[in-house]
């Protein structure tokens, strides 16, 4: 095997969103020198997407919020599966990273006094989303790109070179993360352009890669989002918790078919719009579950109220949950209410005056109007869910960030379980990239300056790696000489058996059916074959990543099929409630196999274990800020004498 | 390569445009099938048109004034060969030493005015020097320095002729206001003329204010719009003119070419002025 | 390279509105540095799709090693500029149905920056500028959660940070368009605007450390070579106003502190050594 290179570095993030940004800036200004290495171009990543906000209990709009306010909406929306100590400090940590973007330049909305403005939205209490129209993720991204600039340009200054203790590696991905025994020591990376391969050395690598969408057909995600963290990890010996929890948005666009799943950002809720049926009929009303009816209106008229003196109204049941919202809209079309194209409609028009849509909801009015020629100020627009974000994740330790079981190895933002439990609220991922972003970062240049020694990378898995990295240029079909699979085949098959058979709703025949259809696309992406070169072959790509699309998607049915009940992103059909029982269980997925490569496991029978662990009983004074008859909905009874 | 971040400045490659040696190897100077070229050559024929006709006209010294109306071109009038309008804006600032027609004194300013203007200069940047003639279309120049050097970089002066504009608009705006006599310079007439000063005065009025220095000097320079409500009403006000700027510069230019052919068919007697009241 | 995919006919009928498919003519260029051309594609377009849906079916049906860059597939990211009939745009914003259908379509990567393969070029001349641009320098006497700002002031700088960096308007702008050599003193659209967001930042505080952004927009990033044509601003996705927006504002910026005596002689008033 050739000789590749390498590179040593303290501390190395993998991605560049919210999360990879903020754990690089904290590493390097810990004094760690610092690697990020990303799939996309530097300021691409998929951060950019996010349209809402930032969720953080500054106050600024309604003075009576604070984080306890926020740390109860998060428990709620998570239906209390969260690892509460994670939602604790994000809730009390948010106001500052956000405060703190802006002394790296972000501007935010404005109130009338000159604070950062904070809109409404799903799930919480208070005005609490700091954002910018509806492209807040473009501002924390552009803001975060800009901060690493310009320590940048500080090292230029000191050292006469901008990348002397922080690089960014554009357009390169990880395929593996390396060990010196049970540590880290680095990882092995591709060149896209060139399909050079070199090896990063570093005590601690930081895993920041989101999620895992592009397993699914109808979705919001990127092409990144293909869960490489989510397998990295595993590969690397750490478990994923909460796998079975994936957040289907309620609102994405359903018509024309080449945008479906391109999400319509729930601020237009937020601001005012409604969800009608064909009927007309704002059916959200119908569906307010138990554990909320005291929280929502019962009334139009009191929902509308609200907009204006939410003190003393309730909020419209739109603003509900994203998992209570998709599920009502999928009731719906099922119910031979939807809208022409299979969604439900979403209507602004009638709401607001058109100028007031185009201020507030600039890119959503584009977005409309340029891919699917409706004029969102004149006619309500179509929406349905699409698979969005994955609760799920690695699991991690709540203060540290730290991988569980493989030291050197942390994550933050998507790509971490635990923080939103059973299902999200919107703007708490912004939040959450931000507070575990530098979370990650700190502890990771911590742990990289207390390394005594410097990890050893072994020859022999760089060499394993590059031929891991290879194979789909020699492969072949199952007989010799037949032709290798097409892995853009594979994928959509793969896209398709995961929206149909683990969707939004979800039943134990087709997931056991899915789990067979996985083994069976296992097998054949062993044979995934691409032409050409190794110079920006996107199908040399696409066949590298379906190795970990198709591990996350077995953890993803192998824990929906496991939880018998139906708890925030997950639906059940044959379980249809929720059980208190689940509330202190916690799935953690690992590789059934966890000593050898993917080539030692039997293909069929699946590479994934899953181990039932009882989470830590949340601390009393959390559980004081709520009352006693909204826990015994959610908690079991010994949990409430404890 | 994708790690790095730097361009792929290789030395020793001739300079060049798209096709430089490491773009992508396209010999077409540029692949676009729409008729990018109708508006250049449009702009280009317009502004041509203007500069003869305007040329011809400044250069004529006969027949601009008919009471009660002078040509835009020549007014004010500030050499002493002007003909006598009364109360008109005829000054001898220039004594009898200038022989050439009184409207080459004035017409510097509009002129420099246009010419040093924002959208002017897009228009014949692209019009007349094809530089470029429009968007993703190669210009056929082999280098290129922009206004960094003399004499474009003259064109910093702008706001200079925006203030030599003002009251050139303000003169045009008194003549207007004495167009409202009748030729036997008794008030209370209107005519056709009339009409034709004020939509004039109107656009050029407009299009001086739209006037990219004008919306700088109002607000556009603060940094603190909030500490300064009336200039950022101000600057919102000019801003929206602004964004008419392409539009007011077209109109303003066939109007008061319009306005000057006015004069001149009443002046040499190839029309008469039809009166309103 | 001419194939047909589809087994299909053109089953277009002519009426019923073009809610049905057709095979599109596309002309793609594909290469890498040392050399490259167009090849001609056939290839089933449906309803409602983009340039870079039927690029995607050319890659799961043609040509699987076809390299585009792409992300977010709605505009927001930037990342699939190209030229598409020989304007630069975002291949996931420029729908089928404003052709006819029995254009060729043209699709060729950024003729301004340098081939890397295919529909992919080498970006770096616009990281390179955006290190140059110094930061935003945070006021000394404003901690986190200090910063005062009305709407109003930050309105300006906002609709310059819609951008989305697809680097259209850098394409474009013929001055290192179609000449290689300003690269190094022109920043480009982009990165000038930058320039003016900053300047116009209501708490930058780049005075008090020097730093005249003004001037540094004319003396170091070359705003003179801008010629205010304004094709970035036709190319602009975001329907950003850089033109009229940003760089006339930082030309009259500019001209403030060098050419007008006025302002001259003030600053030489007040910087009289203490």
């Amino acid at each position: 095997m050739a000789q590749v290179e390498r590179q040593q570095w303290d501390v190395v993030v993998v991605g560049a969103g919210g999360a990879g940004l903020r754990a690089a800036i904290e590493a390097r200004e810990q004094g760690a020198r610092t690697a990020v290495i990303c799939k996309s171009l530097f300021g691409k990543a998929h951060t950019v997407m996010a349209e809402g906000g930032i969720a953080a209990s500054m106050g600024n709009v309604n003075s009576g919020d604070n984080w306890q306010v926020h740390f109860r909406d998060t428990l709620r929306g998570g239906k209390f599966l969260n690892q509460w100590r994670m939602a604790e400090l994000h809730a009390r940590e948010a106001p500052d990273r956000v405060w703190e973007l802006e002394t790296w330049g972000a501007l935010f909305d404005r109130t009338k006094d000159g604070r950062i403005s904070q809109r409404n939205f799903g799930g919480h209490e208070y005005p609490r989303l700091a954002h910018v129209g509806d492209r807040t993720g473009l501002e924390l991204i552009r803001t975060l790109q800009q901060k690493i600039v310009a320590l940048q340009q500080e090292d230029e200054r000191e050292f006469g070179d901008h990348e002397a203790r922080l690089k960014v590696f554009q357009e390169c991905t990880v395929t593996r993360v390396l060990k010196d025994g049970e540590r880290v020591s680095g990882a092995f990376c591709y060149e896209r352009e060139s399909g050079r391969f070199f090896v990063v050395e570093a005590p601690s690598v930081v895993l920041a890669t989101g999620g895992i969408g592009k397993s699914f057909k109808v979705t919001s995600n990127s092409w990144e989002y293909t869960g490489d963290g989510h397998a990295l990890a595993l590969l690397a010996g750490a478990p994923l918790l909460n796998m079975e929890f994936v957040q289907f948005h309620p609102t994405g666009m359903v018509w024309p078919p080449s945008v479906k799943g391109i999400l319509v950002t729930e601020s237009v809720r937020g601001d005012g719009g409604v969800l009608r049926n064909s009927d007309g009929k704002r059916f959200m009303f119908d569906y307010i579950p138990d554990v909320f009816k005291e929280k929502y209106a019962e009334s139009e008229q009191e929902g509308d109220r609200w907009y204006e003196d939410p003190d003393n109204n309730r909020r419209p049941p739109e603003l509900l949950p994203r998992d209570e919202v998709a599920r009502a809209i999928n009731a719906e079309v099922k119910a031979g209410r939807g809208s022409p194209h299979g969604g439900v409609f979403l209507d602004v028009s009638t709401r607001m005056p058109a100028d007031v849509i185009r201020r507030r909801l600039p890119s959503m009015y584009h977005q409309f109007k340029e891919l699917a020629d409706v004029d969102i100020t004149a006619e309500a627009m179509e929406v349905g869910p699409t698979c969005h974000y994955v609760m799920g994740g690695i699991a991690v330790e709540s203060d540290t960030a730290a991988a569980r079981g493989v030291p050197g190895l942390f994550a933050a933002g998507e790509v971490a379980g635990g923080m939103h439990g059973s299902n999200r609220l919107g703007g708490n991922s912004l939040s959450d990239l931000l507070v575990f972003g530098r979370r990650a970062g700190l502890y990771a240049a911590r742990y990289a300056a207390e390394s005594a020694t410097a990890p050893v990378v072994d020859e022999a898995l760089v060499d394993a790696a590059a031929a891991e990295a290879l194979r789909p240029f020699s492969a072949e079909g199952p007989e010799a000489g037949a032709a290798p699979e097409n892995p853009y085949t594979l994928h959509q098959e793969l896209q398709q058996t995961m929206n149909d058979l683990v969707g939004i709703i979800r039943r134990e025949g087709e997931m056991a059916e899915a789990l067979d259809k996985l083994a069976e696309l296992r097998q054949r992406a062993r044979r995934a074959g691409v032409e050409g070169h190794r110079q920006f072959n996107p199908g040399w790509h696409l066949a590298l990543d379906l190795r970990n699309m198709l591990l996350v998607s077995e953890c993803v049915a192998r824990a929906a099929l496991e939880r018998t009940e139906s708890r925030g992103g997950h639906t059940r059909e044959d379980h249809p409630g929720m059980s208190r029982d689940w509330r202190r269980v916690n799935l953690l997925c690992a590789l059934a196999d966890p000593t050898g490569g993917l080539a030692a496991t039997d293909p069929a029978r699946g590479q994934i274990a899953l181990t039932r662990v009882t989470t830590d009983p949340i601390r009393p004074d959390l559980l004081a800020l709520f009352d006693k008859e909204e826990l015994v909905k959610y908690l079991a009874e010994e949990e409430l004498y404890e | 390569m994708a790690t790095g971040t730097e361009p792929h400045l290789k030395k020793g490659t001739a300079p060049g445009g798209v096709r430089h040696g490491t773009r992508a190897a396209i010999t077409a100077a540029h692949l676009r099938t729409d008729r990018w070229w109708l508006q250049p050559a449009a702009t280009a024929a317009g502004l041509f048109a203007f500069v003869v006709y305007s040329t011809w006209r400044a250069f004529a010294n006969a027949d601009y004034y008919e009471a009660p109306y002078v040509s835009p071109f020549y007014s004010p009038c500030i050499a002493e060969n002007c003909e006598p309008m009364k109360n008109g804006p005829n000054w001898e600032i220039f004594g009898s030493w200038w022989g050439l027609s009184p409207a080459l004194l004035i017409l510097i300013f509009p002129l420099g005015f246009r010419l040093t203007c924002y959208y002017y200069r897009k228009a014949y940047y692209r019009g007349f020097w094809a530089s470029p003639p429009a968007c993703a279309v190669a210009e056929p120049h082999a280098t290129y320095t922009g206004e960094t050097r003399f004499p474009l970089i003259l064109q910093n002066i702008h706001r200079y002729f925006f203030y030599a504009a003002v009251p050139v608009a303000g003169i045009l705006t008194y003549d207007t206001v004495l167009a409202f006599r009748d030729e036997h310079y008794a008030w209370g007439h209107m005519g056709l003329g009339t009409l034709v000063f004020l939509v004039n005065i109107v656009l050029i009025w407009a299009y001086t204010l739209s006037c990219h220095s004008c919306r700088h000097i109002v607000g556009g320079k603060l940094k603190h719009f909030s500490k300064h409500p009336v200039r950022y009403r101000m600057w919102r006000w000019v801003g929206w003119l602004n964004g008419r700027h392409m539009l007011l510069a077209w109109a303003s230019l066939i109007s008061v070419a319009l306005a000057d052919f006015y004069v001149y068919l009443i002046a040499s007697g190839a029309f008469d002025d039809p009166r309103l009241f | 390279m001419s194939t047909s995919t589809t087994s299909g006919t053109d089953s277009d009928s002519g009426t019923g509105g073009g809610g049905s498919a057709y095979d599109a003519r596309f002309r793609v260029w594909r290469g890498d540095v040392e050399g490259g051309d167009l090849k001609d594609f056939t290839v089933r377009v449906n309803e409602g799709e983009v340039v870079l849906d039927i690029i995607h079916r050319l890659q799961a049906t043609q040509a699987p090693d076809l390299a585009v860059r792409w992300n977010c597939k709605a505009g927001k990211c930037g990342s699939c500029s190209a030229e598409i009939n020989g304007r630069p745009r975002l291949m996931c914003m420029t729908r089928m149905s404003v052709f006819a259908r029995e254009d060729v379509i043209t699709v060729t990567p950024l003729r301004a920056f340098p081939v890397v393969r295919d529909l992919v070029t080498d970006v770096g001349f616009n990281y390179t500028k955006a290190r140059e641009v110094p930061a935003f320098v945070p006021p000394k006497d404003l901690g986190p959660g200090e910063y005062r700002m009305m709407q109003e002031d930050v309105d300006r700088s906002q609709e310059f940070r819609k951008c989305i960096e697809c680097f259209l308007c850098q394409d474009t702008c013929h001055v290192v368009r179609d000449h290689e050599e300003n690269k190094t003193a022109f920043a480009g659209p982009r990165f000038l605007m930058r320039v003016a967001e900053l300047d116009m930042h209501p708490l930058d505080a780049a005075a008090d450390t020097g730093l005249d952004r003004k001037a540094t927009a004319q003396e170091e990033h070359g705003l003179g070579y801008c010629n205010i044509t304004k094709c970035c601003t036709e190319v602009c996705p975001e329907g950003i106003h850089i033109t009229d927006n940003a760089l006339i504002p930082l030309k009259e910026r500019a001209v403030d502190r060098k050419y007008d005596p006025l302002v001259w002689l003030g600053n030489k008033i007040r910087r009289r050594p203490t």
